[in-house]
C-alpha cells in the first residue's frame, strides 16, 4: 500500500487540518476510518499508528457530539498515556472540537479517579491495570454502558505477558457492558498477526487484520571493531570506543543492552574513555523515576547524544530525533531487536539505522544468525502461556467487587476473552472455589468464605476487603526492591535479595557512580558514594533473557554447516575451522558432546542450544544423575548455547545421563524443593490474591507483617499437594524460569547424540571455562556454607564453638 | 540423648540446649520450652476478612511439636506466651484432636501472651489456667524480656538472623536475657539488629534454627572487620 491522495473520504475539516500541516493520511488511517468493526492494525513504528486509531473517534464526535465516555485507549505505559494525551490536544484543538481527553493511571490522584467514575471525559487514557480497577467499582456499568471503541495501543507487547491475558478479561468485560463497542489493537510487525488477532477477537474468533505498508528496509549489521570480541563474557566492553566513534558519528544515538548491571558497567567505560565530553545518559528500571524522568526530558529537549538503556526504552514516547540504534550483546530474540531497531528514525521515511555489537565469540554467531533473519523478516514466536488461571482468579475477585454476579453468566463471559476462549467448567469452578473458600482439601473456611452465595449471586462476604483485592491488581509480580539513598538523595532500588548479600563495606554501582554499602535501615540500603572507587559488585541481576528458539536453531544450522560460514567474521571462521579438526561441529540434529580432562577434573560439555534456562536446568538434573551415579560433579555453567559439568570421575557414556525417562523422574523428585519453584509459586499466589504485598503500613516494621511464601508453599506441598495454585505453578515452571519443556523439544530436535572424547580443552567449550556464573553442586548445600561460615566467624571472633549436645 | 543437631548453652547456672527446630530444652528440669505457637492464625486471618491463607500451620507446628516431645522425652511443657494467635482461636477438629492428645500426656504450663492473655479451651470445657510469668530455678520465664529483671527467658520478638545469604528465626542469647525464636509455623521474623531487639541483646550469641543449630557471635562481624581480623 501506498500514501493515497484520497482525503476524499476524510470529512472536509479533517482534510483541511491534514492540508493545513502539509500531511497526507496513510492509506491504513484512512482504511480504518472506513472500516466497520474490531480490527487489527500492523504497522511498523513511526508510521502514525497512534493517530490511526484515533482517527475515527475524533470523526465520529466531530459529526455527533454527545457526552458520556465514548473511547477507552489502554497503552502498556503510563507515560506513554500521558503522551499521547499531549499529542491529541493539537488536532482537537485546531478542529474546535469540545472534547474532554483525560488519563487515568497509578500517578492520578484520588479525587480525579473518583470523579472520573461518575463524571468520565470523552477519551480516557489509561493502562490494562488501571482498567481491571476500573471495572472493579459499583459504577462500572453505567461508565461504560455507552463505550464505542477501544483502542489497545502496543498489543503486541501486552500479548507477550499475563498483562495481555487480563486486558483480554476487561475486553470481554467491556464488550458485555456496551455491546456494539469496537476494538482496535495496534501492534508492531510480529510473526503471528492471526495468533494476535484471535487474542483480542470475541471468543478467539480472529478479528480483521490490517497491514500498513512496511518502511524501507533497515541499515544494520555488525558494528566494527578495532578488537575481536573476547572469547566470554557479556558486557562488551571491549567495544567502548568503537561506540563512542559510532555515537560522535551519528546525532542521536539509543544504546540497548539487556541487563542492568552491564548498562550500568558500559555506561561507566563509556563515560571513562568519553573525552570529548559527548553528553551520555542511562536509564533503567533500578533508577529512581525522577533519575528516569530527568533523562528522558533531557533526550526530548535534544540535550543528549546518547542514552545507554535496557527494555526500560523497549517502549515509550517518540523520539524523532534518535537516528542510530546500538544493540550490546545479542539480541536473544528477533522481534525484540526488529523492535529495537524501529528506535531509530520515528519519522518513518529514511531507513532505521542499527549496529549490533557481539559480547564474545558465540554471539557473533548468534548477530550473524540475527541478521539474517532480520533480513528474511523471519520474527521468532515463542509460543505464549494460555489462559493462566491465577490471572483468571484475580479478574473474579475483582468482579466481585463491583457487585454480586451469576457464575453460569461470568462463566460465558469469561469464554469471551480471547486467551479463555476454551476454558473448561471444570477449571472455571476450580477457580471459583479457590476464590470462596481457597479451595482446600481441609475445608476450613466454610465459615468466613470470602464469597457467599446470596440469592444464587456471589458477593463478597466482607465488602471491606475489596480495597485489599484493589490494592493488589496487576499480573506481573516484580522482586521485592529496597530503595538506595545516600544520605537525602533517593539513588534508585535494587532486588531485596541482592541487598541481603551486601556487607557493610561493599562497593556497587548504581545510577553510573560507585557506592559503599553502610547499613539496611528500615527496609533503605544507605550507602555513602566512593567516587574514586572501583565496584567490586555490580550483580544486581535485572531479568536474563533466554534465547529464542527460532534464533537458536540459526545459529546451530549455522555452526554445523562450513558452508555458511561466510556470514562470519574471519576470526570466529578460523575458530570454528580449529574445533572442527580437533573435536567435532554440533551437525543438525545431532546433540555433540565433548569429554575431555583438565587441571584433575573431568568435563562434559553439551551443545544443546535451549537457551540459558532450559540448560540450567539440564544442568541441575544431569548432575544429580552423576551424583547417583558417584562420579562426583563439582559444579556446572549453563549458556544460551550449551551446558559445562565438571566432575571428579569422568563420564562415559552422556547417553544414559540425558535419557528423557531418567530426566523426567528426576525433573518430578527435584522440582518440588527448588527456589525457582518457590519464586514461581510466590508470583502465583500474588496474582490469585493469597498474598498481599500491598497493605496499609505493612513495610512500616522490620517485622515481617507476614510469613514467607515459602513456608505456604511447604506446607501445602505436604498437606494439599493437588491445590489449585500447585497446579499452576507447575504448569508455569514448565516454561519459563525452569523450561522443562524445552529440554523435551531439544531431545526431539536432536535424536542423535555425537560424543567425542577430545584429547584437551576444544575451541567451543574454551569459552564457557571462562564463562561467569558458575552453579556449585554441593551436596547438603545452603546449609554447609552457613557451617562453614559460622565456624571461620567463630573462630575468627576468638570464640570457640560450644559443644554439641552431649547431655 | 546424644543429638549434635542441637547446641548446649550455659545461662546463670542452668544448661539448656537449643534445638535446631527452635524449642529450648531444659533437662533438668523435665522442661520443653517453646514460644510463639500462634495457633489458630490462619482461621483468625480469615474470620477477619483477611487471606483465607492455607490451613495446614496448625497441623506443621502440632506435628513439629510432637515430635520435640518424643526425641526429648520431656514431661513438661512450657509456652512462653502467643500460644494461641487469639483468645477466640478455634482449631480444625483434627488439630483440636491432636492437641487434647498431648495436653493430656504433658504438664503444660502457659504464660500469657499479648495474643492470648486469655486461653481458649480446646475440645470444649474449662479454659486452661494462664500464668503471668514463671520463676524456675535460677530463671524467670516470660512472653517478654524486662531490662533489669532478668535474667529470663521469652519469646514475643520472633528473632531471626541472616547468614550467608539465608535468613533462619534464631535464639538471641545476651548477658540478662534469652530469647526464643517463634515456634509456630506461619510466623514471621524481626531481624537480630532490630534497635528493640539489639537493645535487649546487644552483644552474646545468636543459634540459627534449621536442618542443625548454628552458632555465631553476636553481633555479626562486619566483612571489613573479618577481614582486618584474618590479617
Amino acid at each position: 500500500m501506498r500514501d493515497t491522495p484520497e482525503t476524499a473520504a476524510l470529512p472536509p475539516a479533517f482534510a483541511a487540518w491534514f492540508r493545513a500541516r502539509g500531511w497526507m493520511p496513510n492509506a491504513h488511517q484512512l482504511a480504518l476510518l472506513a472500516h466497520y468493526g474490531d480490527a487489527l492494525l500492523i504497522a511498523p513504528t513511526g508510521s502514525g499508528k497512534t493517530l490511526a486509531g484515533f482517527l475515527p473517534s475524533l470523526v465520529d464526535l466531530a459529526a455527533t457530539p454527545r457526552t458520556g465516555l465514548h473511547t477507552l485507549y489502554v497503552s502498556p505505559l503510563k507515560a506513554l498515556a500521558n503522551d499521547i494525551g499531549r499529542n491529541l490536544s493539537q488536532p482537537v484543538t485546531d478542529l474546535g472540537l469540545n472534547l474532554r481527553i483525560e488519563d487515568r493511571t497509578g500517578d492520578t490522584g484520588a479525587s480525579t479517579r473518583a470523579r472520573q467514575r461518575v463524571d468520565p471525559p470523552h477519551i480516557l487514557l489509561t493502562t490494562p491495570e488501571s482498567l481491571a480497577l476500573m471495572l472493579s467499582y459499583p459504577e462500572a456499568p453505567g461508565l461504560f454502558s455507552g463505550l464505542q471503541r477501544v483502542v489497545i495501543d502496543e498489543i503486541h507487547a501486552l500479548a507477550e505477558s499475563r498483562r495481555g491475558d487480563q486486558l483480554m478479561l476487561g475486553l470481554a468485560r467491556l464488550r458485555a457492558l456496551s455491546p456494539g463497542v469496537r476494538a482496535l489493537g495496534l501492534s508492531a510487525t510480529v510473526d503471528d498477526p492471526q495468533a494476535l488477532a484471535g487474542l483480542m477477537g470475541p471468543a478467539g474468533r480472529p478479528v480483521p487484520v490490517l497491514h500498513a505498508a512496511p518502511g524501507p528496509p533497515p541499515d544494520i549489521a555488525m558494528l566494527e571493531t578495532d578488537a575481536p570480541p573476547p572469547w566470554a563474557g557479556a558486557g562488551g566492553r571491549y567495544a567502548v570506543r568503537d561506540v563512542l566513534r559510532a555515537v560522535a558519528q551519528a546525532r542521536c544515538t539509543l544504546i540497548f543492552i539487556n541487563t542492568r548491571a552491564q548498562a550500568e558497567l558500559f555506561f561507566q567505560a563509556l563515560w571513562a574513555e568519553n573525552a570529548d565530553n559527548l553528553p551520555i545518559g542511562l536509564h533503567h528500571g533500578s533508577l529512581s523515576r525522577a533519575a528516569r524522568a530527568k533523562v528522558e526530558a533531557a533526550m526530548v529537549a535534544g540535550e543528549l547524544r546518547a542514552v545507554v538503556a535496557t527494555g526500560s526504552l523497549d517502549l515509550g514516547i517518540d523520539w524523532g530525533a534518535v537516528d542510530l540504534v546500538i544493540q550490546v550483546g545479542a539480541p536473544k530474540n528477533v522481534k525484540r531487536l526488529v523492535q529495537r531497531i524501529g528506535r531509530s528514525n520515528h519519522a518513518g521515511t529514511a531507513p532505521s539505522r542499527a549496529r549490533i555489537v557481539p559480547a564474545n565469540r558465540f554471539e557473533v554467531i548468534e548477530c550473524a544468525a540475527a541478521l539474517q533473519a532480520v533480513a528474511e523478516s523471519d520474527l521468532d514466536g515463542d509460543p505464549r502461556p494460555s489462559a493462566p488461571l491465577d490471572v483468571l482468579c484475580q479478574h473474579i475477585l475483582l468482579l466481585a467487587c463491583a457487585g454480586p454476579f451469576d457464575a453460569d453468566r461470568l462463566f460465558s463471559e469469561l469464554r469471551q476473552a480471547g486467551p479463555y476462549a476454551r476454558l473448561s467448567r471444570a477449571a472455571f469452578d476450580a477457580c471459583m472455589d479457590f476464590c470462596a473458600t481457597g479451595g482446600y482439601a481441609l475445608r476450613a473456611y466454610d465459615r468466613w468464605q470470602q464469597l457467599m452465595r446470596r440469592d444464587g449471586l456471589w458477593q463478597l462476604r466482607d465488602p471491606r476487603r475489596a480495597r485489599d483485592i484493589r490494592m493488589n491488581v496487576g499480573t506481573i509480580v516484580e522482586p521485592s526492591m529496597l530503595k538506595v539513598r545516600s544520605r537525602n538523595a533517593h539513588l534508585g532500588e535494587v532486588e531485596e535479595a541482592f541487598a541481603a548479600t551486601l556487607a557493610p563495606g561493599d562497593t556497587f554501582l548504581i545510577g553510573g557512580q560507585t557506592v559503599r554499602y553502610d547499613r539496611l535501615r528500615e527496609a533503605v540500603v544507605q550507602v555513602t558514594p566512593q567516587p574514586s572507587r572501583a565496584p567490586l559488585i555490580a550483580v544486581f541481576s535485572g531479568l536474563k533473557m533466554a534465547m529464542s528458539t527460532q534464533l537458536a536453531g540459526r545459529v546451530h544450522a549455522i555452526l554445523g554447516d562450513p558452508a555458511r560460514w561466510s556470514v562470519l567474521p574471519a576470526h570466529t571462521a578460523d575458530w570454528l575451522e580449529m574445533q572442527r579438526r580437533v573435536s567435532a561441529l554440533p551437525e543438525p540434529g545431532t546433540l555433540l558432546a565433548e569429554t575431555f580432562a583438565r587441571g584433575g577434573r573431568w568435563y562434559l560439555a553439551l551443545y544443546g542450544f535451549a537457551g540459558r534456562n532450559a540448560n540450567q536446568t539440564l544442568g541441575l538434573l544431569v548432575s544429580r544423575r552423576m551424583e547417583a551415579a558417584g562420579l562426583g560433579p563439582l559444579g556446572f555453567v549453563a549458556t544460551d548455547y550449551a551446558l559445562l559439568i565438571w566432575s571428579l570421575d569422568p563420564v562415559s557414556d552422556p547417553a544414559a545421563l540425558i535419557d528423557r525417562a531418567g530426566l523426567e523422574e528426576g525433573f518430578d523428585e527435584w522440582l518440588g524443593n527448588n527456589a525457582v519453584m518457590k519464586r514461581t509459586f510466590r508470583a502465583v499466589a500474588t496474582v490469585a490474591g493469597l498474598i498481599r504485598p500491598n497493605l496499609p503500613g505493612a513495610r512500616k516494621s522490620g517485622k515481617q507483617a507476614t510469613f514467607s511464601s515459602d513456608i505456604l508453599y511447604d506446607t501445602l506441598r505436604r498437606f494439599d499437594p493437588d491445590h489449585l495454585l500447585l497446579r499452576i505453578t507447575r504448569a508455569e515452571a514448565d516454561r519459563g524460569l525452569v523450561d522443562f519443556g524445552r529440554i523435551g523439544a531439544m531431545l526431539d530436535t536432536l535424536p542423535r547424540l555425537h560424543h567425542v572424547r577430545a584429547p584437551h580443552v576444544t575451541p567451543l567449550a574454551a569459552p564457557l571455562l571462562l564463562e561467569a556464573g558458575r552453579v556449585p553442586v554441593t551436596g547438603s548445600g545452603q546449609q554447609r556454607l552457613i557451617e562453614e561460615e559460622a565456624a571461620r566467624l567463630m573462630a575468627e571472633a576468638g570464640l570457640d564453638a560450644p559443644p554439641r549436645d552431649q547431655a | 540423648m546424644n543429638d549434635t543437631r542441637h547446641c548446649r548453652l550455659a545461662f546463670h547456672g542452668a544448661t539448656l540446649l537449643a534445638r535446631a527446630d527452635g524449642a529450648l530444652h531444659w533437662p533438668e528440669q523435665d522442661a520443653l520450652i517453646v514460644a510463639d505457637l500462634h495457633l489458630g492464625k490462619p482461621e483468625r486471618l480469615a474470620r477477619r476478612g483477611g487471606a483465607l491463607i492455607p490451613p495446614y500451620g496448625d497441623a506443621e507446628t502440632l506435628a513439629r511439636l510432637s515430635r520435640a516431645l518424643a526425641e526429648t522425652g520431656a514431661a513438661r511443657v512450657i509456652v512462653l506466651g502467643d500460644g494461641f494467635d487469639d483468645t477466640k482461636a478455634r482449631l480444625a477438629a483434627q488439630d483440636t484432636d491432636r492437641l487434647v492428645h498431648m495436653l493430656a500426656r504433658h504438664e503444660w504450663l502457659w504464660i500469657a501472651g499479648n495474643h492470648d492473655p486469655v486461653l481458649p479451651a480446646p475440645g470444649g470445657g474449662a479454659p486452661m489456667a494462664v500464668l503471668r510469668d514463671l520463676a524456675l530455678g535460677p530463671l524467670f520465664l516470660r512472653h517478654v524480656a524486662m531490662a533489669g529483671a532478668g535474667p529470663d527467658v521469652s519469646g514475643h520478638f520472633h528473632p531471626a538472623v541472616r547468614l550467608a545469604g539465608a535468613r533462619r528465626p534464631a535464639f538471641m542469647i545476651g548477658a540478662q536475657h534469652l530469647i526464643l525464636p517463634a515456634f509456630g509455623a506461619y510466623t514471621g521474623g524481626l531481624d537480630g539488629a532490630d534497635p528493640v531487639l539489639a537493645a535487649l541483646v546487644p552483644q552474646g550469641r545468636a543459634v540459627l534454627t534449621g536442618p542443625q543449630a548454628v552458632v555465631v557471635p553476636w553481633p555479626l562481624p562486619t566483612k571489613r572487620k573479618r577481614g582486618q581480623a584474618a590479617l
